[in-house]
This record gives C-alpha cells, sequence and structure tokens, in this order.
C-alpha cells in the first residue's frame, strides 16, 4: 500500500534536483557516499575525488544544520530573483549548499553561526500537472 | 651570479588595461608581444616556443598571434586555466626550458573582456516549464543558479571572505571595504590600471551592492589587455649583454596547482588549499619565507579574496590576516606592500592576461623602474592568480646582481 502511494506522488511531484527526496515523511537530502573513504558527493561520481574508490552508498543528510559562510546576492544573472541568501550549511558534518528562505534578506537576520532546517517550496506545476519542488533552509 | 639551470625572464611588458575598442583581440596580444620582446632586445628568431592563453575568443590565440608578429614554425602550446591561464602559459614556456628543449620562450595572456557584465551564474537553459525534465549529473528539472546558492563570481568570492570570518572573527563588511579602499588608493599611481580613482570608504560601502559584503567597486575590472614575458635560461643569458643580464629578473620559484580534494569542495570552491600548497612548494623552492619579500601582487578578484589570501600565502600567521590588515602593512608604505598596482579592482583583470600582468608589476619594482609608485630597494617578490574551478600560479622573483 504504502509503495503505491509513493509511486503515486512521485507521478505527481518531482524534486528540483535528484538529491532531494520526497516521500511520506519530511522531504531529506542524500549524497553518494564512499564506501572507502566516507567522502560526501551531491553527484554521481566515476570515481571517489578523495581515494578513488569506485564504490558508494546512498545515505542521508540531516535536516537540521549550521551556516557557516553566506552572501547576499543583488545583481544575477536574467531571470534569477533578486536578492537572495546564498550559503553553505554544515549539516552534522556534511557541508551543504541552498538558499536560505522565510527570512529577510539583510546581514541584520542573517548571520553566520546560526541554526537552520531544511523547507521546500513549489516551483510550478507543469503541463502535465507534475510539480517541481525545490528546497531551502530556514532559521531554526 | 647566473647559474646555467636558473631561469630569468628577459623581457616583459603589459598593455594599457581598459576599454581598447580600436584594437581587437589579436592586436593586443600582438602589442604586448613585440613590447616584451623589444624589451628584453631579442625577436621572434630567439624564440624556440610559445605559450599563450585566451578564454573569450574563439581558440588558437597563439597561432593567430605569430600571423601578426612572426610565424617560424616553433611549438605553440595554447593554454586554458581560468583566471591562471596567464600564469599557465609562463610555467608552460618555464618548464620546456627545464625540459632542455628550449634557451628562449614566450608567454603570452590577452582577452577583450571591456563590458562583459557579470561573470558567471544562469547555467544552461533547462526545462522551459511545460515539463520538468531532469538534466546533468544532479537531474536538475530547472536552473539552480540563484535556487541552489549561487555561480556569480562575487557570490561565490563574497562566500570566501565570509567563511573566513566566520572562522577567525573580525572580518565585516567595514574591514572588506577597507582593502578596497586601499587597493584604489594604491591605483592612483598606475598609469596602466584601467581605472586609477581614489574612493573613500564611503564611497565603496555606499556604492551599488553586488553579492555582500562587495559593492561593485569591491569587485575585480572586466577590461581589455594584455601582457607578455620572454624567459630565458641562464646558460643563454650569459651570452647576452651585461646590460640584459642587469634587467633581467630571476625565477626563484614557478609553480602551479590544482585544488585537492576537500570535504566543503563540491559546494564552494576552496581556493584555500591549493593556494597554500603552491606557496609552500615556491618558499621551499626559492629558499626563501615570506619574511624575505618586499612586495606581493596578490589575486584580488573581490576585497574579500584579497583577506584569505594573507593567510594563504603565508603573510600573517593562521587566522590573522585581519591582524595582518589592520597592522598597516599590505599599504604601500606598510611592512609588506600587497598590490601596489591598485590589484584587480581598480587595474582590471582581462582574465587570462593577469597571471603575466601581476608578475610585470612584481618585475617592474625589481628593475627599479616603477616610477611614483617604486617599491624603494625591492629586491624579492611574489605574484600569485588563482582561477577557479581550480588552479593557482605562484612566482617568487629576485632582483639581478648583475
Ligand atoms: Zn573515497
Amino acid at each position: 500500500m504504502a509503495s503505491v502511494e509513493v509511486m503515486s506522488d512521485t507521478a505527481t511531484r518531482v524534486p528540483l534536483v535528484d538529491y532531494l527526496v520526497l516521500d511520506d515523511g519530511d522531504p531529506y537530502l542524500v549524497a553518494h557516499e564512499c564506501t572507502s573513504c566516507g567522502a560526501r558527493f551531491f553527484d554521481r561520481r566515476n570515481a571517489c575525488a578523495s581515494c578513488f574508490s569506485t564504490e558508494f552508498q546512498i545515505v542521508k543528510i540531516p535536516r537540521e544544520g549550521v551556516l557557516t559562510t553566506f552572501t547576499i546576492v543583488a545583481f544575477a544573472a536574467p531571470g534569477v530573483e533578486v536578492p537572495f541568501v546564498a550559503g553553505v550549511i554544515d549539516c552534522g558534518g556534511t557541508s551543504v549548499r541552498g538558499n536560505l528562505r522565510n527570512v529577510p534578506a539583510d546581514d541584520d537576520h542573517v548571520r553566520t553561526g546560526m541554526n537552520v532546517r531544511l523547507t521546500t517550496y513549489s516551483l510550478g506545476t507543469d503541463d502535465d500537472g507534475v510539480e517541481a519542488i525545490g528546497f531551502g533552509f530556514e532559521p531554526a | 651570479m647566473i647559474n646555467d639551470d636558473d631561469i630569468w625572464i628577459l623581457g616583459i611588458n603589459m598593455t594599457k588595461f581598459g576599454k581598447r575598442p580600436d584594437l581587437d583581440t589579436v592586436d593586443l596580444a600582438a602589442e604586448a608581444t613585440m613590447a616584451a620582446l623589444a624589451d628584453g632586445g631579442v625577436t621572434m628568431a630567439d624564440m624556440d616556443v610559445l605559450a599563450a592563453g585566451n578564454l573569450m575568443g574563439r581558440g588558437g590565440i597563439g597561432q593567430q598571434l605569430q600571423k601578426q608578429v612572426g610565424q617560424t614554425g616553433i611549438p605553440v602550446f595554447n593554454v586554458s586555466n581560468a583566471c591562471a591561464t596567464g600564469a599557465t602559459a609562463l610555467r608552460t614556456a618555464i618548464m620546456a626550458i627545464k625540459a632542455g628543449e628550449a634557451d628562449m620562450g614566450l608567454a603570452v595572456g590577452v582577452e577583450k573582456l571591456a563590458g562583459a557584465g557579470l561573470l558567471g551564474g544562469g547555467g544552461e537553459a533547462k526545462s522551459d516549464g511545460h515539463h520538468w525534465e531532469p538534466n546533468g549529473r544532479y537531474g536538475a528539472v530547472a536552473t539552480t543558479d540563484g535556487r541552489i546558492g549561487t555561480d556569480t563570481m562575487p557570490g561565490v568570492f563574497a562566500q570566501v571572505g565570509m567563511e573566513y570570518g566566520h572562522k577567525y572573527g573580525g572580518a565585516d563588511f567595514d574591514l572588506f571595504a577597507r582593502i578596497s579602499e586601499k587597493n584604489h588608493a594604491h591605483s592612483t599611481l598606475n598609469p596602466l590600471a584601467a581605472y586609477s580613482k581614489r574612493f573613500t570608504l564611503d564611497e565603496i560601502k555606499d556604492d551599488i551592492m553586488i553579492a555582500y559584503p562587495n559593492t561593485r567597486p569591491m569587485c575585480s575590472a572586466n577590461c581589455d589587455g594584455a601582457a607578455a614575458a620572454v624567459v630565458i635560461s641562464g646558460e643563454k643569458l650569459k651570452s647576452l649583454s651585461i646590460e640584459q643580464q642587469r634587467r633581467a629578473v630571476k625565477i626563484k620559484a614557478s609553480v602551479l596547482t590544482s585544488d585537492p580534494w576537500q570535504e566543503a569542495c563540491q559546494v564552494l570552491p576552496d581556493v584555500n588549499t591549493l593556494t597554500k600548497n603552491a606557496a609552500a612548494t615556491a618558499y621551499e623552492a626559492a629558499g626563501v619565507g615570506p619574511e624575505d619579500l618586499d612586495l606581493v601582487e596578490l589575486h584580488d578578484c573581490f576585497a574579500t579574496a584579497e583577506l584569505v589570501h594573507y593567510d594563504n600565502l603565508g603573510l600573517c600567521g593562521e587566522g590573522n590576516a585581519v591582524d595582518f590588515f589592520e597592522s598597516g602593512a599590505p599599504w604601500r608604505d606598510g611592512a609588506l606592500p600587497v598590490n601596489v598596482s591598485g590589484g584587480l579592482q581598480s587595474k582590471g583583470h582581462p582574465i587570462s592576461a593577469t597571471g603575466i600582468a601581476n608578475i610585470w608589476e612584481v618585475c617592474h619594482h625589481l628593475r627599479d623602474e616603477a616610477g611614483d609608485r617604486q617599491i624603494q630597494g625591492a629586491t624579492m617578490g611574489l605574484a600569485h592568480v588563482i582561477g577557479l574551478g581550480s588552479a593557482c600560479g605562484v612566482h617568487i622573483l629576485e632582483k639581478s646582481a648583475a
């Protein structure tokens, strides 16, 4: 029964990137982890960039983390909405790249060291009725 | 003292940086090349190898250049290594001499970039929104730039500086703006700089924000420009005139590195480790330390980048870059002047030319030919460039004793 629900769900929702997992529970990120040295990669790798091994396993990334750096982009390529906060979040030892959401884009509200958690949002629905889901991080 | 195995810069030149609508890419390369050859008192007939770089053109800049300055049939290496392209061309010519396949070589970097606007960002077009279609290694159904962080250069390097501040403290908007204030002040003495206007701190902070904490004057200036260098073996230099030997500049170290794997490098390019590695290798090869340097030209593509490279190049202790700046050391009258040319923020950053232009600046001082901006008594200097991807070039240069 559960698997049917997952299948029907994936038919109507698609993640912005394949390392964002949308199943029954809270959305989460996954990485390809090298089984030999533990290095993690959000994209597939032909071999591990750290130790050259070719064995990987999928691991779940914690949903909470700490903002270790950021910028507030005010000037971007055409079609990109500004301003937005781009940053790096340390999620339990794995560095994740993402935008901050649900917080004003100014240096009074965004500070390195702040605690954040994963959040998702809709990018819109295509002609087949499939909704694309993006992710970001919000103050925890 | 000239050792046979040492390698020297015999002639070097950079063009005026800025808007050069009258000249095309090959014109600019030819201008720098002919001036570098004349500076060294040699001709294309003396060159055994040519290495050349240009990122924005149609490819094959080396052969295009030969058509304008002399086709002698020598091997040409067209190199491409992001913002380290010029340094890579120089390193290639040096390696050819080191390998014993050339006595003299020519390295050239050129770019037409005036009015290029924002670099990085955008990315390839993904789904049109009618059908979400996964693309690429992340299976992305839409452009990720602006949705999952930023690909823009000002944004990437802003994070590099802010990360340093998070780790060690003391780096804020005001500090980064003051780094930019220094470089713009230095530029007023450089007639070849694209921009040589002094800005007040308030003017810098109140200018258009590009990617916090980098405002427009804190970003490198896109412009046109070229630089070229003639390199020569010590053995060959001995056969030239005393005047050529006196003006030659010794290459104490020439190092090129790429970025080794680091935990976070997949989400934010690591510009630190490869610079630290290059600096350590260069100091070791030269048998000198940062305390022996009289000036440094480092890759201040953004004000936020300059800060981290004080630390990466060992100009200060680990984590002490803010204190180093606050001490006044990197100002032209300080203990270790950094970017007395005005740096990329004011001199300009015609990408492929930058790696040789930084070396030209250092050579200019070591030859005691820098005029109003001369660092008095300079005998040793370091030039650094970094290109995202990543590639880093570090050269340590020493005044001739002849
Ligand atoms: Zn591994």
